[in-house]
């Protein structure tokens, strides 16, 4: 049964996403679309955490290592409280704590410096680590791109990962998901170096894993609820996604990957992500006042 | 005090520094024999972790642990540490995690081994990142009090430390401060600044140079990041003439940051003594001969360097 409020969030999400790169006039639309499903869940289904107090010493950890799409990770924050969702329109802009990529001194409630990938999961084996050293409860999420599983450091950590901290401290802790949208940067996964088969390489070196639709909101529910329950090894969630997940002509299209839409294209984004057809968009509009004033500051944009 | 290698000695800090705080923790990479870290290690197993020969994710498992309040050393060859020079720079630097980098084996002196294992590169690729203090100590005394600094200095380090034996050149009642140089001997015609494996035989040329009527003033840089620029100017603001001894590359070490701050601020006369081109095999003493960096050599190149 989905929850209808989650889904609400994500749509919301959705359409700040493609109001913030408009109006930064760069970024990564696609993965930031495919991943914000997955972080949805977990900031308002998962994340015990506090925005009031990010360095609560207990408090989730989550490791966007696939740091460009770091758009939706503040589109959750901003939600959530970490600081006023005006702010989102700051991305990418001289004195912005909202970097480019992840910065942790720049912002509370980010974890690690991210934007080079394939470090992400390391770091967060030491989160993992540490934290259970510690005797706390708190968990760890690590996000992964399909292209960025590629680098060496990734597999160095895989690895390590269920072997660490065993038997005293295992990291059950730690739950990885990757968010398999089939695109890299240059062209299809496939096309450049094909991860197949994916699942057997991960359960090989050790890990359960899950397979999902990552962008339905129960069965990313269900799988961390499984994570969560496994004991003595991390887990790994394969999150089969769509790049560019809820604007037509940007689903499943490289060209997307790391390019900001022209405001008249946000426009059309945004009516197609809540779902509203062409002749019913004014109307719209007229009613939803939100909606309204993101679509004028767009439109104003284009003006420029 | 017997000459003891500053790995030694690091290891034996560890071990007592440990006792005395649970938040220190170590990672190493297939060298902890080598690192020293095994004395730690015996002693609390469960806080020592070796991830097998893999330095990027021991560096990112250092910034994540880090990032939980525990104070990780991470150790390994100097080469093979900054060698994951981008580990270093997002998870480590950026990231401001709170991680104890510990190169150990470095420079020529390592001898036999060659130069795949020697760290020659290092100080240049660290003094490069922002917020990043670079250590190397001279004797056994300085080792353990760097390591106590390093522990209690908020944010990440760089300890560069050797695998061959150091002579005690540091007094009895000598205090580490960061960013505090040590004069070790006075003298007006010539400063004389070096560096960890170096300034034994900083000191012995000095002796030789005595005899030649040349006073030279021999200074123990501990710290080349950041440099201790008072100590610095008013020596080389009374000698006139400053030469840098150091294990590492000729480009980007302890030369180049004497040579920035003076090209600035002072400039004069200056000669940097250390590594050029690739090392290789060989006995470490011939190795330091080879690249002037004995006795003998140090003291003809300020001979040299002077007119004399
Ligand atoms: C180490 C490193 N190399 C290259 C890049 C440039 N880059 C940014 S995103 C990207 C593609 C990432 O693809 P994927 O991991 O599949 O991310 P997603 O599809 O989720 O956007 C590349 C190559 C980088 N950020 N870091
Ligand atoms: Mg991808």
């Amino acid at each position: 049964m989905a929850d209808a409020r989650l889904e609400t969030i994500a749509r919301e999400c959705r359409v700040q996403i493609i109001r913030m790169l408009t109006h930064a006039g760069s970024g990564h639309p696609g993965g930031s679309l495919s991943v914000i499903d997955l972080l949805t869940t977990l900031y308002f289904g998962r994340l015990r955490h506090d925005p009031q107090r990010p360095d609560w010493p207990d408090r989730d950890r989550v490791v966007l290592s696939k740091g460009h799409a770091v758009p939706a990770l503040y589109t959750v924050m901003a939600k959530s409280g970490y600081f006023p969702e005006s702010r989102l329109v700051t991305l990418r802009k001289l004195g912005s704590p909202l970097q480019g990529h992840p910065d942790r001194t720049a912002l509370p409630g980010i974890e690690a410096a991210t934007g080079s990938l394939g470090q992400g999961l390391s770091v967060s084996l030491g989160l993992a680590l540490g934290l259970r050293l510690q005797g706390s409860a708190a968990r760890v999420y690590c996000i992964l791109g399909d292209g960025e599983i590629q680098e060496g450091q990734v597999w160095e950590a895989a690895m390590a990962a269920p072997k660490l901290g065993q038997p005293k401290h295992p990291l059950d802790n730690l739950c990885v998901i990757l968010d398999y949208n089939k695109i890299q940067l240059d062209n299809f996964v496939k096309k450049i170096l094909d991860l197949e088969p994916v699942l057997a390489k991960w359960q090989a070196f050790g890990w359960p894993v899950i397979e999902i639709d990552g962008h339905d909101l129960d069965q990313i529910a269900k799988a961390l609820d499984q994570a969560e329950a496994r004991k003595g090894v991390p887990t790994f969630v394969v999150a089969n996604t769509v790049k560019g997940k809820g604007v037509s002509f940007m689903e499943n299209d490289p060209e997307w990957h790391g390019k900001a839409p022209k405001p008249a294209e946000a426009i059309r984004a945004i009516r197609e992500i809540l779902g509203v057809p062409e002749p019913r968009w004014t109307e719209y509009l007229a009613k939803n006042a939100a909606t309204r004033a993101i679509v004028d500051e767009l439109a104003a944009l284009e003006a420029k | 005090m017997p000459a003891k290698a500053s790995r030694a000695a690091f290891g034996e800090a560890l071990l007592e520094l440990g006792a005395r705080d649970d938040r220190i923790v170590t990672v190493d990479a297939d060298l902890s024999k080598s690192t020293m870290t095994t004395k730690f290690s015996k002693t609390y197993p469960e806080r020592a972790f070796n991830v097998g020969i893999a330095e990027s994710n021991m560096l990112g498992i250092g910034a994540g642990l880090a990032l939980t309040g525990k104070v990780p050393f991470v150790c390994s060859f100097a080469c093979f540490v900054v060698g994951r020079f981008e580990t270093i720079r997002m998870s480590v630097a950026y990231t401001q995690a709170n991680v104890k980098m510990v190169g150990t084996h470095c420079g020529v002196a390592i001898g036999e081994d060659g130069y795949s294992q020697m760290g020659l590169e290092d100080i240049a690729c660290i003094r490069a990142l922002p917020n990043i203090p670079v250590v190397q100590p001279a004797d056994e005394l300085e080792t353990k009090q760097v390591v106590a600094y390093a522990v209690e200095h908020e944010g990440p380090i760089y300890l560069r430390l050797t695998r061959q034996n150091l002579e005690p050149v540091c007094p009895p009642d000598y205090r580490f401060e960061l960013g505090r140089w040590l004069v070790l001997r006075p003298g007006n015609d010539v400063t004389l600044i070096a560096s960890g494996g170096t300034v034994f035989n900083t000191l012995e040329a000095a002796k030789r140079l005595d005899a030649d009527g040349i006073a030279a003033e021999v200074i123990n840089a501990a710290c080349i990041k950041p440099l201790d620029e008072e100590l610095l100017l008013r020596s080389v603001g009374r000698t006139g003439h400053v030469v840098t001894v150091e294990d590492h590359s000729i480009s980007g070490g302890l030369g180049g940051a004497v040579a920035e701050t003076l090209g600035e601020v002072m400039p004069m006369p200056l000669k940097r003594l250390g590594v050029q081109g690739f090392g290789e095999s060989g006995d470490s003493k011939g190795l330091y001969a080879k690249h002037g960096l004995d006795p003998a050599g140090i003291a003809s190149s300020v001979r040299k360097f002077l007119n004399r």
